[in-house]
């Protein structure tokens, strides 16, 4: 005899109020009050990655979204809630329109993977109307003078992911670094991040040298061929350092670079060991079944897009449930206090920073087959969180809401 | 092969050794794929026996005649006989089994499907399915109440004790608590349930009548990080006196006074402290350390540790069989 048993608005011991706040059920409907999100992903058409195991699957950001709602859905059983993401595609183009028909539809949450620029507008657009969740850029100028109040970032900063390597090669004792750069503005303001961790963490910058970015094809049938040639040409002469650092936000030419340089260095940044928000070698913390459910859902292993925007629809969820609550003002003013946190299989808990509304949280530092390290290191401190090594910290925020 | 010497060595040791005081520890290591058998009068290891892919959660019929596994990959519970560890026959569990308890009278089985959202309810004699209960997200820690008539399912990343009646199967109540709960511990008095919360920090201290929380414990241990400090397994003396909190990556277990939930020592012991299993008798409390590879051995009277053994890869969980 099997028996499943689906039960329903459990009701919360606790002594939880009916659920139905703002959806007034229909008779015989679930009388669930529904949390109404959108993700809403601004693609730009680019070439193809150099390696063709990192070919943009159609669904990123999105498959993160599902988990997320279903997850929030499970718990939303026992409270009496229901979770909604629309997914919604747009270009550069038609990006403020699609934020637009979002808006009128008052939808409170929107999830925005887009590049700095795009985001900054969509976040202007949205003013009080929403409240974002920035799950892809990274610009450090979006939580510092182009900070906005409506934006929570659960993506990492640039200064994060920078400083997070710092602390590894300077426990490493690799303070020497010669930094190669992109010559798209992301990848100059990247070098400069990584100017800042060097300067921070008491690293050298030995040399910084730009690869420029000539609208070449990255991969070819005769791809290695040229590069073979062409890498440690590129490489050569520089000053005695301990690592190659690529700062490439665009993938124009890091993957080329380990086992390719001139001098016989290992190379970190955007190739060899990389600093992510996520990689899908984690398995500590329970990572290892976050990662099973993923990819029975989605087919594939998980990214950081994917990541970023399962937790902030998660912060959703985990508001709801700890409000007891589905309204959006309730919500908002609960993630941006400081009583929240969030679970996110990184072993700790994630929290917000008040000074510019990004989430804290460990970095991982891998290659493409296991999780080498995370940071912060333990051997630095800080007198509130550890996580607060990563980044810009409050006395040197300028961010102003 | 190396069961049968064993076994052998066992057998001198049982011989030599005198009182029948001795008891099997049994340790699932997660990452080797086998169970280490100790004993618990001489601190040896027994041996070493496959088991399966990724053994974690692991128990023992109150007769002591039935050893369980959770082989998580192989989405089966393994049944062995605890001397010989032959494997007996395996129990449907449902996918990725983590953690499961048994009923006091020694059936059924109630397991938390980590991947699956759900508690299957698997009767031991005829290794049926008798249930599949939706619960919250990850669902891991399982607790048993005394009297038998109520299991607790803790949802990981849904932050609840889920409440389900044993007759009935239906899920009565649901609290909410700190981050990651892991692990649910009633006393033998069931007059308290305990549920540990991995992220947050704490230790709920819950009163099973109404349901509420009484107390949270939080830990504090100068020198170690915060963040470090995250409470999994508790185990508590019969006398509801003690009780004991594997404080994971901190590498300390806390002893918590039963009758005022203070916390009254740390006890050092090896890295990423996961679950715990007393002697029938309450000598020893054997503790899995997963980083370090080893079981620390805590005489639970002077609240000491007095030796760590070396076990297989990642040890997760330990069971003490009752004779």
């Amino acid at each position: 005899m099997l028996r499943r048993i689906i039960i329903l608005m459990a009701g919360m011991a606790a002594g939880l109020p009916a659920a139905a706040q703002d959806a007034p059920a229909a008779a015989g409907q679930k009388p669930a009050s529904v949390v109404h999100a959108a993700v809403l992903r601004v693609d730009r058409p680019t070439l193809p990655p150099i390696s063709r195991l990192d070919t943009r699957p159609a669904d990123l950001g999105f498959a993160g979204a599902r988990l997320a709602i279903g997850d929030n859905d499970t718990t939303g059983r026992f409270m009496g809630q229901d979770f909604d993401a629309q997914e919604i595609t747009a270009t550069p183009e038609t990006a403020a329109a699609e934020m637009d028909k979002l808006l009128a539809q008052g939808v409170p949450f929107i999830v925005v993977l887009a590049d700095d620029a795009t985001t900054l507008q969509l976040a202007d657009q949205a003013g009080d109307r929403a409240l974002l969740f920035n799950a892809h850029a990274r610009g450090d100028n979006l939580r510092g003078t182009d900070c906005r109040a409506n934006t929570i970032h659960t993506a990492p900063s640039q200064a994060m992911l920078t400083d997070a390597l710092a602390q590894f090669l300077m426990w490493k004792k690799w303070p020497k670094w010669f930094l190669i750069a992109g010559s798209h503005p992301d990848d100059i303001a990247l070098a400069e991040a990584y100017r800042r961790s060097a300067t921070k963490f008491g690293a050298k910058i030995v040399e910084t040298r730009t690869y420029e970015d000539t609208g070449g094809s990255r991969r070819s049938d005769s791809g290695y061929v040229q590069v073979q040639q062409q890498m440690p040409v590129f490489t050569q002469s520089a000053p005695e350092h301990d690592v190659v650092i690529a700062a490439d936000e665009n993938g124009v030419f890091a993957d080329w670079l380990p086992y390719e340089t001139w001098d016989a260095r290992p190379v970190a940044g955007s190739a060899g060991l990389v600093p992510h928000a996520w990689s899908p070698t984690l398995e500590a913390w329970g990572a290892l079944q976050f990662q099973n459910r993923f990819e029975k859902l989605a087919g594939r292993p998980m990214r950081d897009d994917d990541y970023q925007t399962w937790v902030a629809l998660r912060m959703l969820g985990e508001a709801a449930t700890r409000t007891q609550s589905t309204d959006a003002a309730k919500l908002r003013d609960f993630m941006l206090s400081d009583k929240f946190e969030v679970a996110g299989f990184k072993g700790q808990k994630l929290t917000i920073r008040d000074w510019d509304h990004q989430l804290r949280q460990p970095i991982l530092l891998s290659t493409a087959a296991v999780t080498a390290s995370v940071s912060p290191q333990d051997q630095y401190l800080h007198q509130t969180s550890a996580l607060d090594t990563l980044g810009i910290d409050r006395p040197e925020t300028q961010c102003k809401f | 092969m190396k069961a049968k010497t064993a076994i052998l060595t066992s057998a001198l040791c049982l011989g030599m050794a005198l009182p029948a005081a001795a008891n099997r520890v049994f340790v699932s290591n997660e990452k080797g794929n086998d169970v280490t058998v100790l004993d618990s009068d001489t601190l040896e290891v027994i041996g070493t026996y496959p088991v399966g892919a990724r053994p974690r959660g692991i128990t023992i019929s109150p007769d002591g005649k039935e050893l369980y596994v959770c082989t998580s990959d192989d989405d089966l519970v393994r049944v062995f006989d605890p001397q010989t560890m032959q494997e007996l026959h395996t129990l449907p569990s449902g996918p990725d089994p983590e953690l499961f308890v048994l009923h006091p009278s020694g059936n059924p089985l109630y397991i938390a499907n980590e991947d699956d959202n759900l508690v299957t309810v698997v009767d031991t004699k005829t290794h049926k399915v008798l249930a599949e209960i939706p619960v919250g997200v990850e669902p891991e820690g399982m607790g048993v109440s005394p009297d038998g008539k109520v299991v607790i399912n803790t949802s990981e990343t849904t932050n609840m004790a889920h409440f389900i009646n044993t007759e009935t199967y239906e899920i009565f109540g649901n609290v909410l608590v700190d981050s990651r709960p892991r692990f649910a511990q009633y006393n033998d008095q069931g007059t308290k349930l305990y549920v540990s919360a991995e992220i947050g920090g704490t230790v709920s201290v819950i009163h099973p009548e109404n349901q509420t929380i009484e107390k949270k414990i939080s830990f504090e241990i100068p020198g170690v990080l915060p963040e470090a400090i995250q409470p999994v397994g508790i185990r508590i003396t019969k006398d509801g006196k003690k009780v004991y909190v594997a404080l994971g990556p901190a590498n300390r277990v806390a002893v918590i006074n039963g009758e005022t939930d203070e916390v009254e020592d740390y006890l050092l012991v090896g890295q990423r402290v996961w679950q715990m299993a007393f002697t029938p008798d309450e000598k020893y409390l054997f503790t899995t350390n997963g980083n370090s590879n080893d079981v620390s051995v805590i005489d639970v009277a002077s609240d000491k540790v007095i030796k760590s053994v070396p076990v297989g890869q990642q040890p997760w969980g330990v069971v003490v069989a009752p004779n």
